[in-house]
């Protein structure tokens, strides 16, 4: 009968067994599965070449110049992308720079310091919070928030730290600061959420040894417990980054507009995606659409960084189980 | 007690305090959120929200009827075209992938799962809007465009953590490879894909962003699918930047349905996922 | 029947609705592995293993820790294939049919396996049972043949007031008994046993092993087990594997009472493993 020559395990080899798996029906699932999942492969495919052939008129014209320029007249067709790309980094800043103490403190009382029960049900609301429609937030920013710092906040801050720039200049209540204020509420959840669970990873034997050397409960969390879980936590200030960076409508509807470059914090400026929001349908003539889109390329750019970092962080944590240093 | 360490003490319980008052923080800013909505809403979440369709400023009797419609037609559309692509893919990755395949499917998942979602509507803007017209079915497309992989990566990792056992046990009775997918793998991970798919939806029907150029909006009822067409996120955000206080008030109206709407599928979600966790030993 | 795949059952060798309870079938499935070497990618786990398989007997295969065993069983119904990179040279023959050259499903309804710890789907007690019948296209009374399975198990009189119930809500043993019902459901001509009580208790144990003597009279069995005392109880042929080679195979009682190899002497005394 058969041949006792090597045979390899199936299913790899031969028009036999390929026939046989036909008809059993699993090369049919495979290849009807293999083709929706080679429908994501092209979404990307097209979504980049899209986004560059679509920009190819803005990128010939201006080249790099593009993202260091900025000015942006679409009356003279001269485009720009820094004022843009200066409020997207600006108010992501502002917002990790609130978002991130604040997050970790919670972070760490969830993961370290709440019962069981307690830190579930707070990070059940908390991850709520990452639930909330873009649009919502920024109505609450538009209605609420605004004028809280219109009035409160942003006073306040001139007359303790107006001789620095940033806190000197007209306030609007709208504006980098508030963008990067809502955008912070935006983002707490992820740091939270993330955070957590990098120091629920801690072995507990990390915080007892410093305990049995006689720390307080502080600096063996501090000192010991935190740092252990370090790259995750930096992977979740990335994650927040990204997010931050992309976010559209709650920033469009509370940075005021304004296509320029402000040292306070306190003007009007502009993000990528705001002006998208914006302006993309208002475009009139090839050279400001396609200005647009590549505004779109750099913002694409920009989180594809930033979130490739994040991932390589966050799976660096759960494949060593630990901080390296 | 020295005074260093009374000092380190001190630091200690006040540091730990504050950590405490930054979750409290967290947590009530989503009650906070609530309470405002509900506040400057519900009178507006009346029988005419429901009904009728948006009025000029200044007349009484305003309602979102077209956009509330409008909302279910896009987000039904997409989840009709996105959902089984997702559910497939992620079938694909979790059983049947080869190592390299797979890991770059994976891989543009992840990527398309962390595009901007503006981004992605100036994508159908390009392929579907700039070639025909805006459309409930183009933002349907850019919706769905996002569920897609949100679906296909959270398929996979619930697939993939029902036990290589099960599935030998399975295929040891003689059934082939897809029918033991098919009656065994799935069913054993079905909560965790449901949970998958029903946040993944309450995600898109929040998307305002890439409806901005694909259905674009509509005042009045659309004429179908091929058609602007309103939907609920759109119009909160072209009524709260209106200058009119009414409109404010319906921007508030319909705020409060949409957050209502996506935090009860959320809440439903990780109900049915944190109970099966529990009955799966 | 096509030549590409000689074992496609005819439904006669289904059971049938009314099987006579308790009778002897003798099925004429021999099991025999020639010249058979197993690799996990470059690694090779089995060497030039032969041995042949008596019908209607408990083989049972002993040996320490990884040497090798399991992995030879899983090769008699081809689900090593499930782990990738994996080869096999050599042959697997059942009834003088090689194993690689037929249709993998119907060779796994003729060869069934009860795993090291049960394995019971999510569905209910029935449907666990009835799953390997539906699979194959039984065309007769589930219902019935549910029941005469689980008859041979001896688990139908602990189950048959609650077949609806999640088979999760069993005991241990009483799972795993239940996995040995739903594969006698198909009604195998072998049945591969492994490990299968290192994770039960005494009593269950023992349940199991004299539903082994029972059952076989009716297939044949191979079990690979750990527990030499359990090997000596229930098997009439003992394989013993080392690092991959078979060193010795012989009737239970010369292997227990007078092995021929040093290894093996030494195994079963205790000096290692």
């Amino acid at each position: 009968m058969a041949t006792s020559a090597a045979v390899s395990a199936p299913p790899r080899r031969g028009a036999r067994a390929f026939v046989r798996r036909l008809r059993s029906g699993d090369e049919i699932a495979r290849l009807i599965t293999l083709a929706f999942a080679t429908s994501i492969l092209l979404v990307t495919v097209g979504l980049v070449y899209e986004l560059w052939s679509t920009s190819s008129l803005a990128r010939q014209k201006f080249g790099l110049s593009f993202l260091t320029s900025s000015t942006w007249d679409p009356v003279a067709g001269q485009f720009g992308a820094l004022p843009f790309i200066y409020g997207t980094v600006i108010t992501s800043v502002i917002a990790l720079l609130i978002a991130v103490p604040i997050g970790l403190g919670a972070a760490i009382f969830l993961a370290e310091l709440a019962p069981a029960r307690l830190s579930s049900a707070f990070t059940f609301f908390i991850e709520l919070l990452a639930a909330v429609p873009s649009v919502i937030y920024g109505t609450l920013a538009w209605f609420t928030l605004v004028p809280l710092m219109r009035d409160y906040v942003d006073p306040f801050l001139k007359k303790t730290l107006g001789f620095l720039p940033m806190f000197s200049g007209t306030i609007f209540g709208y504006g980098y600061l508030t963008a990067g204020a809502i955008l912070a509420i935006m983002t707490l959840p992820f740091i939270i959420s993330i955070s957590r669970e990098a120091l629920l990873e801690v072995p507990v034997e990390q915080r007892e040894a410093a305990l049995a050397l006689g720390a307080t409960r502080w600096e063996s969390t501090w000192q010991a417990v935190v740092p252990w879980a370090r790259l995750g936590i930096f992977g979740s200030v990335f994650l927040a980054l990204a997010r931050a960076l992309g976010e559209t409508m709650a920033v469009t509807m509370v940075i005021g507009n304004d296509p320029s470059i402000h040292a306070s914090l306190f003007a009007p400026g502009y993000a990528i995606a705001a002006i998208l929001a914006n302006e993309f349908t208002e475009a009139t003539g090839d050279i400001y659409l396609q200005s647009l889109v590549c505004l779109g390329l750099v913002l694409f750019l920009l989180t594809i960084v930033i979130n490739a970092l994040a991932r390589l962080l966050i799976i660096a944590t759960t494949r060593r189980g630990s901080a390296h240093p | 007690m020295t005074l260093r360490n009374r000092w380190r003490k001190t630091l200690s319980y006040f540091m730990l305090s504050l950590t405490g008052v930054c979750a409290v923080v967290a947590v009530s800013l989503l009650f906070l959120i609530l309470g405002i909505l509900v506040y400057n809403g519900w009178q507006s979440v009346d029988w005419n929200f429901f009904t009728k369709l948006p009025k000029p400023p200044g007349e009484t009797g305003s309602g979102m009827a077209n956009a509330i419609v409008g909302s279910l037609e896009i987000v039904l559309l997409a989840t009709i075209m996105g959902l089984p692509v997702g559910f497939m893919a992620g079938v694909y990755l979790s059983e049947f992938g080869g190592k390299t395949f797979a890991f770059l499917i994976r891989y543009m998942a992840d990527l398309l799962n962390g595009v901007p979602s503006i981004v992605i509507g100036i994508f159908v803007w390009t392929v579907v809007v700039r070639r025909y017209h805006f459309s409930a079915i183009a933002g349907a497309v850019a919706l769905a465009l996002i569920l897609i992989p949100i679906t296909a990566r959270s398929t996979e990792q619930f697939m993939s953590m029902v036990p290589q056992t099960l599935r030998e046990g399975a295929l040891a009775l003689g059934a082939s490879k897809w029918r033991a997918i098919a009656t065994v793998v799935v069913p054993a991970a079905y909560r965790g894909i449901a949970t998958g798919m029903i946040l993944g939806v309450a995600r898109i029907s929040g998307e305002t962003a890439p409806l901005l150029f694909t259905s674009l909006n509509n005042q009045f009822w659309g004429g179908g699918l091929s058609d602007q067409t309103a939907s609920l996120p759109v119009m909160v955000y072209t009524h709260a930047m209106a200058p009119y206080d009414d409109w404010h008030r319906q921007a508030w109206a319909a705020g409060l349905v949409l957050l209502f709407g996506v935090l009860l599928a959320n809440i439903a979600a990780r109900l049915i996922l944190s109970r099966g966790i529990a009955v799966q030993k | 029947m096509s030549p590409n795949e000689p074992m496609i059952m005819s439904t006669a060798n289904l059971p049938s609705a009314s099987p006579a309870a308790g009778k002897p079938v003798k099925h004429p499935g021999k099991l025999k592995a020639v010249n058979l070497d197993f690799y996990y990618g470059a690694y090779q786990a089995l060497h030039d293993i032969s041995l042949e398989v008596p019908a209607n007997r408990i083989t049972a295969l002993i040996g320490p820790s990884g040497c090798g065993k399991s992995t030879f069983l899983r090769t008699l119904n081809r689900i090593s294939e499930t782990i990738r990179n994996t080869r096999v040279e050599g042959q697997v023959l059942l009834d003088d049919e090689d194993v690689m050259q037929v249709d993998v499903t119907a060779l796994r309804r003729r060869v069934g396996m009860v795993f090291q710890k049960s394995n019971p789907f999510p569905k209910s007690i029935f449907d666990n049972v009835a799953y390997g019948l539906k699979v194959n296209g039984f065309p007769g009374s589930l219902k019935d043949a549910v029941e005469h399975s689980l008859k041979r198990a001896a688990l139908w009189e602990e189950v048959k007031d609650k077949l609806q119930k999640s088979a999760y809500a069993l005991s241990g043993g009483q799972q795993q008994r239940l996995c040995i019902a739903r594969a006698l459901a198909v009604d195998p001509e072998v049945l591969l046993l492994d490990e299968p009580c290192s994770a039960l208790d005494p009593i269950a144990t023992a349940k199991i092993e004299d539903l082994l003597f029972v059952l076989k009279d009716q297939c044949t069995i191979v079990i690979v087990t750990h527990n030499m005392q359990q090997a000596a109880r229930v098997a009439d042929r003992t394989g013993f594997f080392l690092l991959g080679k078979l060193i010795e195979y012989n009737t239970t009682e010369i292997i227990f009472k007078n092995p021929t190899k040093q290894e093996t002497e030494d195994y079963i005394t205790g000096r290692f493993g």
